[in-house]
């Protein structure tokens, strides 16, 4: 054995491998640098104004109490509207259609709309809803986030459903039950758990995106409870504080940088421990 | 007993009535199934309806020659897509070459030199962070990497290549701390979570057998990673890069915040310029008359044209990757 070669390519070796550690200190390393600075300038902004006030109007003082609260509202009909659809649709695919072309179809199209960029779903809602209702209105920003919602739903709620062995279904088919009896009772049943997780990270997709409530909710500095008008949301909210020249804006833009960031890993948190006993791979 | 009550459900059970309202129910289940099912086609093919409707006046305006075009004035009422178009390329162009490699390296540590106790750890945090909001990355951007980049890297650069040839012309000019190469930067950022939890999925599905027997032939741990793990999962890494590639060519906030919004084309990384997802997101609202609106939508019809090539191309790779992976277990 020829020492010399071997002993190249254990330092090749050892080389790259050291890149490797490397790489990982790196890239762990700014994203642990963007969540400290987050934590850092976020925390100092937080105070009992910031969920008791609305947004403010240039060079004052004020909170984020109508941004949150639009950001609720928004999310909430976008998940009450999506993930029933979301849910059928994905049925659909895993139960009915499974094998066949349309299924296939289907199926492409929803991983290209599940990565679509969401300003184009945007420009989307623009054209179908605010054009002809001649206004922004919390209905559109919340039709767009619905949009975001229902291929999110789709893909979880296929592949819950194709964990569940065959064998379930066969056994409640030979008792009996009809597919949707079989389907409603006992793959449902089963991939509970799975369904929840579905709608949870979608809720985490759509509790941080800006871009398509641009220009269908736009952004409104005033406490708004009508759907039917402009509405604030906490992305669009921060997008504009953190423009602007104002350096108590900032803070706050901060501070809600800090609660939607908190929000989103809570959400996928809870839903990776109720995925947990499902799916062991 | 037992019999008895099996014997009196049966004919009812069977009765003609009964069984055409258990059919009825059947239908209709499954109709509303795929109700739903379709109008996720239908929302794809409303996008693509919409978007061409919306562009259509700039479309017959400029033809062709909006792709070529850098001018964008709104005044004169003249629109060309290139400088968005370029800006968008360059700034996805910057991000992969950066994300890409480290975020292999990730994948290689985590799966081959991690201790077993860290695996999973450092796997979920990865993995946490590929989802936190592109406006978190944006607005870091926009408050302390950009001042960095200002004050630190930029003159640096501009100091260092100073009279080299092609490289003095990419990083020169005033360091601004935004623009290209600062959005190219916190796309590399953001999608970098992505990229590793990506590959270290497919780096997972190489079967161990294939491993050991190039361990058992005498293999280095580089060896056994350059030629046999990355040649199995080439597939595989390669579609999850495509699909790092199609968020950061549609991502909107991440680059607002930090690219300038130029309309123009500089030879320099350093410049300001903006992506076709930056421009839409600053001037929509703000668009004045039908053919400067429509020209944003148009920029959108493109950047939706692109995104689903490079993501239909992920979709192909990932499924070749998962057929195989099928195919032997």
């Amino acid at each position: 054995m020829n020492r010399g070669r071997y002993l190249r390519r254990r330092i090749r070796s050892g080389i790259f491998l050291g890149l490797s550690v490397g790489a990982t200190l790196f890239g762990l390393g700014w994203l642990g640098v963007i969540l400290g600075t987050l934590l850092y300038e976020g925390f100092s902004g937080i105070d009992l104004a910031m969920f008791t006030e609305s947004t403010p109007p240039p060079g004052a003082m004020g909170g984020l109490l109508n941004a949150i609260f639009g950001s609720l509202m928004m999310g909430t009909i976008a998940v009450a509207v999506g993930t029933p659809i979301g849910l059928l649709a994905g049925t659909y695919l895993a139960e009915y259609g499974r094998y066949t072309r349309l299924a296939f179809f289907l199926r492409f199209v929803n991983d290209i709309l599940l990565s679509a960029p969401s300003i184009v779903l945007g420009l989307f809602i623009y054209d179908v809803m605010v054009l002809p209702m001649g206004h922004f209105s919390a209905f559109a920003g919340a039709a767009a986030l619905t949009v975001i919602v229902i291929p999110v739903v789709v893909r979880t709620t296929e592949n819950m459903l194709l964990l569940i062995p065959n064998t379930l279904r066969e056994a409640a088919i030979a008792l009996g039950a009809t597919r949707s009896h079989v389907i409603r009772r006992v793959t449902w049943r089963a991939a509970q758990a799975g369904i929840v997780t579905g709608a949870l990270l979608a809720v985490a997709r759509i509790s941080g995106e800006t871009a398509p409530l641009l220009f269908t909710s736009l952004n409104n500095q005033f406490w708004s409870v009508n759907p039917n008008e402009p509405m604030a949301s906490l992305p669009v909210a921060i997008f504009q504080m953190a423009m602007s020249p104002y350096e108590d804006w900032h803070r706050l833009a901060w501070s809600g940088a800090l609660l939607i960031t908190m929000a989103v890993l809570a959400l996928s948190i809870t839903a990776r421990v109720l995925e947990s006993p499902q799916e062991r791979r | 007993m037992v019999d008895l009550a099996v014997k009196e459900d049966v004919p009812l059970l069977l009765s003609s009535a009964r069984l055409s309202r258990s059919y009825r129910a059947e239908r209709t289940f499954k109709n509303l199934t795929l109700a739903c099912a379709l109008f996720v086609a239908a929302m794809f093919v409303g996008i693509i309806w919409s978007l061409f409707d919306g562009a259509w006046p700039a479309i017959r305006a400029f033809g062709v020659g909006f792709l070529f075009t850098e001018a964008w004035n709104p005044v004169t009422e003249r629109f060309g897509a290139l400088a968005p178009i370029y800006g968008t390329l360059m700034t996805s162009l910057i991000a992969m070459l950066t994300s890409v490699p480290i975020g292999i390296g990730i994948a290689i540590f985590l799966t081959e030199l991690c201790p077993r106790g860290l695996r999973r750890p450092i796997g979920v945090a990865v993995e946490l962070l590929a989802g936190i909001p592109s406006i978190i990355y944006g607005i870091w951007g926009l408050f302390v990497l950009a001042p960095i980049l200002q004050q630190g890297l930029m003159p640096f650069l501009i100091a260092t290549f100073d009279g080299v040839p092609v490289l003095s012309s990419l990083f020169a000019g005033p360091p601004y701390g935004i623009g290209i190469f600062t959005a190219g930067l916190i796309l590399a950022i953001m999608t970098l979570p992505f990229v590793a939890a990506i590959t270290r999925d497919v780096f997972e599905t190489v079967p161990p057998v294939l491993k050991e027997a190039a361990y058992g032939l005498g293999a280095t741990v580089w060896e056994v990673q350059w030629n046999v793990v990355l040649p199995y999962a080439r597939s595989g890494v390669v579609g999850g890069v495509m699909l790092a590639l199609g968020r950061a060519l549609g991502e909107t906030m991440a680059v607002t915040f930090v690219i300038g919004n130029a309309h123009r084309i500089s030879s320099s990384l350093l410049a300001p310029g903006t992506t076709i997802s930056a421009a839409i997101a600053n001037e929509f609202t703000e668009a004045f008359g039908e053919l400067y609106t429509a020209s944003l939508v148009e920029l959108g019809l493109i950047l939706f044209f692109v995104t689903f090539l490079v993501l239909a191309a992920a979709q192909y790779m990932l499924y070749q990757l998962e057929r195989r992976a099928g195919g032997r277990t």
